[in-house]
């Protein structure tokens, strides 16, 4: 049985059937082709996942579709504008933060939402952020130096 | 300041943008029209016999497509070294440990295939589970293979120079016992692939997350019974490797046999739980060493014994039993080394190569000991180790020629950054400092199977117009950076800036390249693709020669503008038929402009087609005549020091990591920031091994953490702060002096923990992982010990 659900993705409104058991990262990735949260563990251990939902950084492989009705979601995608890419993602770039680029998503979205409140935050409290995403490439450092030197101006 | 136009600088790298966006494409972001789901029908008990497979009632499930086993996949035996494949694509007779494949089904979605695979049933005799190592040598254990006795998968047993000899020479002896537990990669994209057979064709396309489309490439034309031509492997991104991805798993290989019943593309993937019982990761390493050293320090003998706890089945096995001893043999002097090692099948995972394959716990017991040895003849540990060091141009016992070696340079780098002198032995109570050396091979010197075959070729193309040259290798971008190191190299050779260069790789189409491991692609890659960009940029300067009567030498090629080394000649005339070929263009070049690459080349067009260079590369005959000379030659190796400052809380035995040094010698530096993140994520895996990984299993060998959240890899919270030094030696075997980063860096990061946690607390821990309960442990044993 199929329910109907209405929610925002990058500011573009979508209707949806979607079964009952179907989560919203599944949603995303195979329904909607938003390929860019990945799926590495399907239990929320590792936040390769990670969207923005109503602002707050989520594992949606643990959120279900049915549950994401009537909310805001923003995913990797909505990040890049017509003026190019986001001075996060930016920022990632030019440091060197991305390796194999599995958990970037998730990452880039965790320290988005920390920026949005914190625009100047310490190591600690960027390692604290990004401490649900792991990372089995960069060992962190680039990642957090990233994060770091966004200019908060921006 | 660099002489290079391109290279030896930090350059952002050319597939992070689309990483940075979503838009890279991994294999489970792929989908093909009318595609097939697979699902794997996987042993639940560690030791069986078969008795019956039956699969009506599977077959009989709507949506099913097609149901295979081994009376369809047949028993061709495959695995990674041809010395021992053991391995079936299905279990036909015997399974040997939880998560043996036993059968594949195809069907229109996921739910059903999976719901199919679980309708099969099969009838065993449950046999005993041999889970250790003694349980598996024990007199009258079943054999897990028939034709290996006592379940010894393979056994070395080598002696350079003589042991006894050198022991007797030694004022001071040390033996010590030191234990590991099996590691899992813990990458982040768990395995998938998706195979596309044509029935018209006969063609199968394998899209997969593989480190190594050549070998893949391989073994499927072998066990599928197909012309290599016919086969072709394709990577997309993919999600970190570290070595798990360097062989073929049975899934890529079911997913084809699926395909090529059904004649429809066949989609699978691993869950996080199946990653784990593939396994194929580090081994569990159980290593007895006795190293002699004379009274001012020097080295004169070392015996290795050790004890690899192996899994089912041998995958890269072979490799890394001889790989545990013969990385010992340096970067120190040491004339006499004996090594024992025994490689045996156990009822669980096989084990496989990871990061520095074989050699990181052979590393954390032998640089333990060298303090130990350096404490006891009170020598600095730094001194220790200097004073016993090698120096380019020196061959190790085993016959690994030091042709570069910064090893010294090293250690000094992280001794003045981290204030060593005024730390060592002088820091509070509870508070440590430790340092360690290692070094690793860059690549390795001979293929896996017995071939004359170039490691890698390399084709570089340019477009018509000249303005982009195309690259193509067959080498894997797994995220540690190739891709835009290759487009470097490409791009400083023919003199022209990488933006103007587009990369394509991991395509067996595109050429032979042995793949992602062993550290081998800067040198190896990088060497092919030298050759290509060299043989097109003669090329060009060939035509412009002829075309200006100007001798090739007297002129260049750099940042994309044709130098000419002695007089300006008058090439009006080739600018005139540039501009000819393209009127109405908004990018042609004015009149007092120099000569571009792009004019040069739509000349060479002109005058010979399509330009392109064929560039191939493999190493010069390596290593010593005895048997198991091949494993850990190298062309090249790469060293790196390291030292660790960590807080032992002796309350708790919870131990924090406060910072970490390391400098890595990498020959020249093609793309600095690439081998700074290459140090800081080896040193990220060392730090999880030492510290908490430990896959588990219970008394009847399920694994009971196969997931990310009870097997634990370090988080931005358990991390520290790296210092990353890049140090740069040339090296006269590589690309522009160029040799490895990816796995060297992770050799010094367990023993400079264990060395820092005995600064801090006086006590030797001789196990892994360094868990609160086992440090806590090992405090209280030394009080009671001490009577304190």
């Amino acid at each position: 049985m199929k329910q109907i659900i209405n929610l925002t993705i990058n500011d573009k409104k979508y209707e949806v059937a979607v079964d009952a058991n179907l989560t919203l990262l599944d949603l995303l990735r195979y329904q909607l082709g938003l390929t860019g949260a990945k799926k590495g563990c399907e239990l929320g251990d590792c936040g390769a996942c990670a969207v923005i939902m109503d602002g707050k950084p989520v594992n949606s492989c643990l959120v279900l579709a049915v549950s994401a009705n009537g909310k805001d979601i923003t995913t990797i995608e909505g990040l890049e504008d017509e003026n190019g890419l986001h001075p996060l993602q930016q920022s990632f770039v030019e440091k060197g933060a991305i390796q194999c680029g599995f958990c970037t998503s998730g990452m880039i979205l965790s320290g988005k939402t920390l920026l949005d409140k914190n625009p100047n935050p310490t190591d600690k409290e960027v390692r604290s952020a990004i401490s649900g995403n792991l990372c089995r490439c960069t060992g962190y450092q680039k990642i957090i130096e990233a994060v770091q030197s966004v200019d908060s101006d921006i | 300041m660099s002489n290079y136009d391109v290279i030896n600088s930090n350059a952002p790298r050319v597939d992070t943008p689309a990483k940075a966006t979503g838009k890279a494409i991994f294999i489970d972001d792929m989908s093909m029209q009318d595609m097939l789901y697979g699902a794997l029908l996987q042993s639940p008990i560690a030791h069986g016999k078969i008795l019956n497979i039956d699969v009506s009632e599977a077959k009989k499930l709507k949506g099913v497509k097609t149901v295979v086993t081994a009376k369809e996949a047949g028993l061709i035996p495959y695995g990674v070294s041809p010395a021992r494949y053991d391995e079936n694509i299905f279990c036909h007779d015997r399974v040997r440990y939880i998560g043996d494949e036993i059968a594949a089904v195809a069907a229109v979605d996921l739910e059903t295939a999976m719901e199919a695979a679980s309708l099969i049933k099969v009838d065993y005799e449950e046999l005993p589970a041999l889970l250790t190592i003694e349980d598996a040598m024990a007199d009258g254990a079943s054999l897990l293979h028939e034709k290996y006795p006592q379940n010894i998968c393979a056994q070395v047993n080598q002696e350079f120079g003589d042991f006894e000899a050198g022991l007797k020479q030694a004022d001071i002896i040390k033996t010590t016992k030191f234990k590991s537990k099996r590691q899992d990669g813990a990458f982040l994209e768990p395995q998938g692939c998706i195979a596309d057979f044509n029935k018209l064709t006969e063609n199968l396309t394998l899209y997969s997350s593989t480190q190594v489309p050549h070998y893949v490439q391989r073994i499927l034309s072998m066990v599928l019974k197909l012309p290599i031509g016919k086969v072709r492997v394709i990577k997309p991104y993919l999600g970190a490797g570290f070595g798990i991805k360097a062989g073929t798993n049975t899934m890529e290989i079911a997913s084809c046999l699926l395909s090529m019943q059904t004649g429809k593309p066949v989609k699978m993937n691993y869950s996080r739980e199946q990653v784990f019982m593939f396994g194929r990761a580090r081994h569990q390493f159980t290593h007895t060493m006795t190293t002699g050293a004379k009274k001012d320090g020097t080295l004169t003998a070392l015996k290795n014994e050790c004890y690899l706890d192996g899994g089912a089945y041998t995958s890269f096995g072979i490799a890394t039993v001889y790989y545990s001893g013969s990385l010992l043999g340096g970067p120190y002097k040491l004339p006499n080394m004996k090594y024992d090692g025994y490689r045996i099948y156990t009822n669980k995972p096989a084990c496989g190569a990871q990061r520095g394959h074989g050699g990181v716990i052979a590393r954390a017991c032998w640089e333990q000991q060298l303090d130990m040895i350096a404490e006891e003849l009170c020598i600095d540990p730094i001194e220790l180790r200097l004073k016993n060091m090698m120096v380019a141009g020196d061959i190790t016992c085993n016959d690994f020629n030091m042709s570069s070696l910064g090893m010294k340079e090293c250690i000094e780098e992280i001794r003045d950054s981290s204030e060593w002198n005024e730390k060592k032995g002088k820091l509070p109570k509870g508070k440590g400092i430790g340092m360690a050396c290692g070094f690793f091979v860059s690549g390795a010197g001979y293929p896996i199977y017995r071939s004359d075959t170039y490691h890698s070729t390399a084709v570089i193309k340019l477009t018509e117009d000249g303005g982009t040259a195309l690259l193509y290798t067959a080498s894997s971008e797994i995220g540690q950076g190739s891709d835009t190191t290759m487009g470097m190299i490409a791009a400083e050779t023919l003199g022209i800036p990488l933006s103007d260069f587009r990369i394509e790789s991991g395509d067996t189409d595109f050429g032979v390249d042995l793949g992602a491991y062993s550290s081998r692609q800067t040198l190896m890659t990088g060497h092919a693709v030298y050759d290509a960009a060299k043989q097109v940029k003669e090329q060009i300067l060939e035509v412009l020669a002829k075309e200006l009567s100007i001798p090739v030498e007297d002129m260049d090629i750099k940042k994309g503008i044709i130098l000419f080394k002695k007089s300006q000649p008058d090439f009006s005339k080739l600018r005139e038929i540039y501009i000819k070929e393209h009127r109405g263009w908004t990018d042609n070049p004015n009149a007092d402009e120099p000569l571009t690459f792009k004019e040069a080349s739509r000349i060479a067009f002109l005058a010979k087609g399509i330009i392109s260079g064929n560039g191939k590369y493999k190493p010069h005959q390596l290593g010593g005549k005895f048997k198991g000379a091949a494993v850990g030659t190298s062309p090249a190796y790469g060293c790196s020091a390291q030292i660790v400052e960590l807080t032992v809380d002796k309350e708790t035995g919870q131990i924090t990591i406060d910072n970490m040094t390391d400098a890595h010698d990498c020959g020249l530096a093609i793309n600095k920031v690439s081998v700074e993140g290459q140090m800081e994520g080896s040193l990220s895996m060392g730090l999880g091994e030492a510290m908490f990984e430990e896959v588990k299993f219970d008394s009847k060998g399920r694994i009971i953490n196969a997931n990310l959240a009870e097997y634990k890899i370090p988080t931005a919270l358990d991390m520290p702060p790296v210092k990353a030094i890049v140090v740069e030696s040339s090296e006269p075997n590589g690309p522009f002096g160029a040799k490895e980063v990816g796995e060297g860096a992770i050799m010094p990061t367990i023993p400079a923990i264990l060395n820092a946690v005995y600064d801090a607390i006086g006590i030797r821990i001789f196990e892994l992982p360094l868990t609160p309960e086992r440090v806590y442990q090992a405090i209280a044993d030394y009080k009671k010990r001490k009577g304190v």
